[in-house]
């Protein structure tokens, strides 16, 4: 099935905006120039007096972002509205078409519903000052409609008290292990985008033979990718076989019983995008919530406190972290998870029975 | 009187008696909330994603495993649910009621400190106890007895654990409709048969068991129904152990790509099922007159347990740690505590997740706001819908009340996924394009809660007699008149209490506002829902117990003016 808002649902309440949908044409031109924060674009913001950041990052990340933002810009309040990305993606189709336009910002971990949102044309083009200057080509839309505010991985990880570390996993295959029966926590790609996209590329490297296997396993199905790591911690179960690596790294620095694991297949790159809405109630406060995302000083941020890494050039690694260079990581692929979506979940859903 | 009646008199021509639009006005309104939101469940239950006719959605709903695993599932699990319901609610019915048990009303506290909290809340603080790693009992128990790392006691995740926990906070229904039949069953039949020389075991079996039968299939009914229909529960518990329910499925219908026709086809037989049980049930509980022949009849004589009695309070207090006494232990301590499951010392206590709800999650403010204004409005709307439909019915108005009155009775057979799907189909279209505002969820919590409030001011307007509204009438009062002069200053009890049973009731519903929840109309239930799903347990701990503050402010509210067992007979019924 193909993976577009303008497919016959329930949700066409709205025959104008089903039309959008339908007809408008991808949009062509080049980014716009590059936005800085002017203090005119604060003074509006400030006017609006609040920003809607729909978003699947894990939310105590995503409300220390959004105090970060309240604290540079006092007068503009930050909405947090986090659920999982898949979550977001459905809730924005079913929202648009019902005429509501309450979206100012999005931040997905599934880059896919970039690329589906732009093609409807529903993202403004904007270019903040940041992104214009130092992010890399491969971290920006040509037409300036999304940048990739965070990168991470989905990893391996295992709790330290219940597993030593001479007998934790090291790959995918390891998982398969009789000895892991019943001790595998993993998240949902129905749920999470970070699992769509790791299910899609794990699936490409190792073939689908690896879920059929790995659900014999008896594993712990739960939804968030943010969910396994915080499993692992209280101890509920010893390996998580999927999970974001930033929420493993922040737990361990926080004294909590747990470590990742770099599988020797490599792990999943997920690129989770930033991207404006055209219908945005609060277009001047997303301009300015937008540009202060891709500022180096709030990617630092997400880096220090939040264990993301960042496309920002002017942001340092933090010490006592596997540099992100020397992972091995899957190759990443927006477009083939755009394509092989509805796919992915038909099949997980018969594998796993949920 | 005698100086205001010349007066009246002369207003008499001019006063229009407004009974008969009122009458239609109400059939109409009724109409709508429910008639129009099952009908498009129906339709799109037989048509393609492209609008033809089609039997496709129902062949699939019966042919892959998709579908009859969950159906077998919920079956197994409503089934197992109302018969250790019984099991447990009609001894303890019995206990309450018949026999010398000591603290009895502290029992019935707590039995109704089951009823009112939130099943899902319930699931929840249910994972913290036992779920098989880090559970504390299972803890306790590696504690106690040195057993290995990952050996454990309790694992809440399987069916068996599902089926347990939704016993939990169902069984208060079944108690209650035992409780009171007991109640009702007149001591001089016992007193009778025992002068006839029957020994207490054959009274028992001859007199006192026939008797409370018709009440104890009912509750069985209730009980599979509740278990049936319930969402929360079965989502928090049995995905994570890799299956289905028929709730859980249909939800799983609405995720992207949403299936609507395939959700409304899931949710017929639940609906069709929910009429036939009740039906049933109907049948049975009609047949129950023969019970009170007796007429005036004094209390029923308490039998003495002797030293019994301290055993059967013992074994009273044990059920009721597991609803009540565990579960908000575990929450109390997933709230204070640095990680969920981690058992609070003095030494650990924080107040991180009081923080984080209260001064950092931006979505408290909006979500606490919604569910206040929606629980108001419902509790006002439906009270007073509630109240006029009853006057209609009780004082035979007009022609056609009774169809009134099976009108604000018919929601008791939609669950609320059901209705919750059904409301969907029919307000994200236009004219009426509802999804996205409160009062779509306004609708869905007006119609779940009708039938109790009905039920509840039907049986309080039998209790104030005709005539006080006749001499109001014979004074020149229209019916609206006397009706808000009179009758309604009479009936101010029944109606605070069902103001707020209906606001209770809607603080707890999660089942119609999963599907209906947009990210402006937010309610509690669904943001802990939504927190349970990327696991911020302490947040739900802080959040439940707040809801559970909340609940049980008003409930105390409520036992101030009126008895709750009579509220939650009539919920049960």
């Amino acid at each position: 099935m193909q993976r577009k808002i303008s497919r016959r649902t329930i949700l066409q309440g709205s025959s104008a905006l089903a039309l959008t949908g339908v007809f408008a044409s991808p949009i062509r031109a080049a980014a716009p120039p590059a936005s800085s924060i002017t203090p005119e674009l604060i003074a509006a913001a400030k006017k609006e007096g609040k920003v809607v950041w729909y978003t699947s990052v894990d939310l105590k990340l995503a409300q220390q972002i959004g105090k970060a933002f309240e604290a540079k810009f006092p007068g503009v309040a930050c909405r947090v509205e986090r659920t999982g990305a898949e979550r977001v993606f459905q809730r924005i189709g079913q929202e648009y078409s019902s005429n509501i336009h309450a979206v100012d910002v999005v931040n997905t971990s599934d880059a896919a519903h970039v690329v589906v949102w732009k093609r409807n044309g529903w993202l403004a083009p904007y270019v903040p000052e940041d992104v214009a200057k130092y992010y890399p080509d491969e971290h920006k839309d040509a037409d300036g409609t999304y940048a990739s505010f965070r990168i991470f991985l989905s990893v391996i990880a295992y709790n330290t008290n219940l597993v030593k570390k001479e007998e934790a996993p090291k790959s995918f295959a390891d998982l398969l292990d009789p000895k892991w029966k019943g001790k595998i926590v993993k998240a949902h790609p129905g749920y999470s985008g970070t699992i769509m996209t790791a299910t899609f590329q794990i699936a490409r490297d190792l073939g689908w033979e690896y879920f059929e296997k790995l659900a014999q396993q008896n594993i712990m199905q739960i939804q968030s990718a943010s969910d396994p790591p915080k499993k692992l911690a209280l101890g509920e179960r010893a390996v998580q076989a999927d999970g974001v690596e930033y929420l493993v790294l922040r737990l361990k620095e926080t004294g909590q019983p747990i470590e990742p694991v770099y599988a020797t297949e490599g792990s999943p790159l997920i690129i989770g995008p930033n991207a404006m809405f055209k219908g945005a109630p609060n277009p001047n406060a997303a301009r300015l919530f937008q540009s202060y995302c891709f500022t180096a000083e709030a990617q630092q941020l997400c880096i220090d406190i939040g264990g993301l890494r960042s496309a920002h050039p002017h942001t340092k690694e933090k010490a006592g972290r596997m540099p992100f260079a020397s992972i091995k990581k899957m190759k990443d692929d927006a477009e083939g998870v755009e394509r092989t979506a509805a796919e992915i979940k038909e099949r997980y859903t018969k594998i796993f029975k949920v | 009187m005698t100086i205001a009646l010349p007066r009246r008199i002369e207003r008499r021509p001019i006063s229009f008696d407004l009974s008969k639009p009122t009458l239609y006005a109400f059939a109409a309104l009724l109409c709508v909330l429910i008639v129009l939101p099952m009908s498009w469940l129906v339709y799109y239950s037989l048509v393609d994603p492209s609008g033809t006719l089609t039997l496709d959605n129902f062949r699939q709903l019966f042919s892959e495993p998709a579908f009859l695993d969950p159906l077998l599932t919920t079956f197994i699990v409503a089934t197992g649910s109302s018969f250790f319901c019984c099991l447990v609610a009609a001894p303890m019915g019995w206990l309450v009621a018949r026999t010398n048990l000591p603290a009895a009303r502290t029992i019935r506290a707590l039995v109704t400190a089951s009823f009112v909290t939130p099943p899902f809340l319930g699931a929840i603080a249910w994972e913290f106890l036992a779920a098989p790693n880090s559970g504390l009992l299972n803890k306790l128990y590696r504690a106690l007895t040195g057993a290995e790392q990952d050996a454990y006691l309790f694992n809440i995740y399987t069916l068996s654990g599902l089926i347990f926990v939704i016993c939990c906070y169902t069984f208060p229904y079944v108690f209650v409709l035992i409780a009171n039949a007991l109640d009702r069953i007149p001591g001089e039949l016992e007193d009778a048969s025992s002068n006839l020389g029957a020994r207490v075991w054959t009274t028992a079996r001859r007199i006192t068991i026939p008797l409370a039968l018709p009440a104890l299939l009912a509750g069985a009914l209730v009980a599979f129904l509740q278990a049936m229909t319930l969402f929360g529960s079965p989502a928090i518990l049995a995905l994570p152990a890799g299956f289905h329910t028929m709730t859980t499925k249909i939800w799983s219908l609405f995720q992207y790509p949403p299936k609507p026709e395939l959700a409304a086809a899931a949710s017929l037989p639940l609906l069709i099922l929910t009429v036939m049980l009740l039906r049933a049930q109907h049948f049975i509980l009609g047949r129950r007159g023969y019970s009170v022949v007796g007429g005036k009849s004094g209390n029923p004589r308490l039998i003495p347990l002797g030293r019994m009695k301290w055993v059967a309070f013992a074994a009273c207090m044990a059920v009721l740690l597991l609803p009540v006494i565990l579960p908000y232990a575990a929450l109390f301590n997933a709230a204070f505590s640095p990680i969920a499951t981690t058992l609070l010392t003095p030494g650990n206590a924080t107040l991180q997740n009081v923080r984080f709800v209260f001064f950092e999650l931006s979505a408290t403010s909006l979500a606490l706001k919604n569910t206040f204004i929606l629980g108001a409005l419902a509790a006002t709307f439906g009270t007073v819908l509630a109240l006029m439909i009853s006057y209609l019915t009780t004082r035979k108005v007009v022609a056609g009340h009774q169809a009134l009155g099976f009108l604000a009775t018919a929601p008791i057979a939609i669950p609320g996924i059901v209705l919750g799907v059904g409301l969907f189909l029919a307000y994200t279209r236009p004219p009426l394009v509802l999804y996205g505002t409160l009062w779509i969820l306004l609708l869905a919590y007006l119609t779940i809660e009708l039938p109790a409030a009905y039920q509840q001011m039907q049986s309080a307007f039998r209790a104030v007699h005709s005539e006080l509204e006749d001499a109001s009438r014979i004074l020149g009062a229209t019916r609206l008149q006397s009706l808000r002069h009179v009758t309604a200053p009479l009936l101010r009890t029944s109606v605070i209490a069902t103001w707020c049973f209906i606001f209770v009731s809607v603080i707890r519903e999660l089942s119609a506002a999963i599907i209906l929840f947009t990210s402006q109309t937010k309610v509690v239930s669904v943001l802990i829902f939504d927190l349970k799903e990327s696991g911020d347990l302490g947040a739900i701990a802080v959040l439940g117990l707040c809801m559970l503050a909340i609940t049980f402010m008003v409930v105390i509210l409520i036992n101030r003016i009126s008895g709750f067992g009579g509220n939650l007979r009539r919920v049960a019924g």
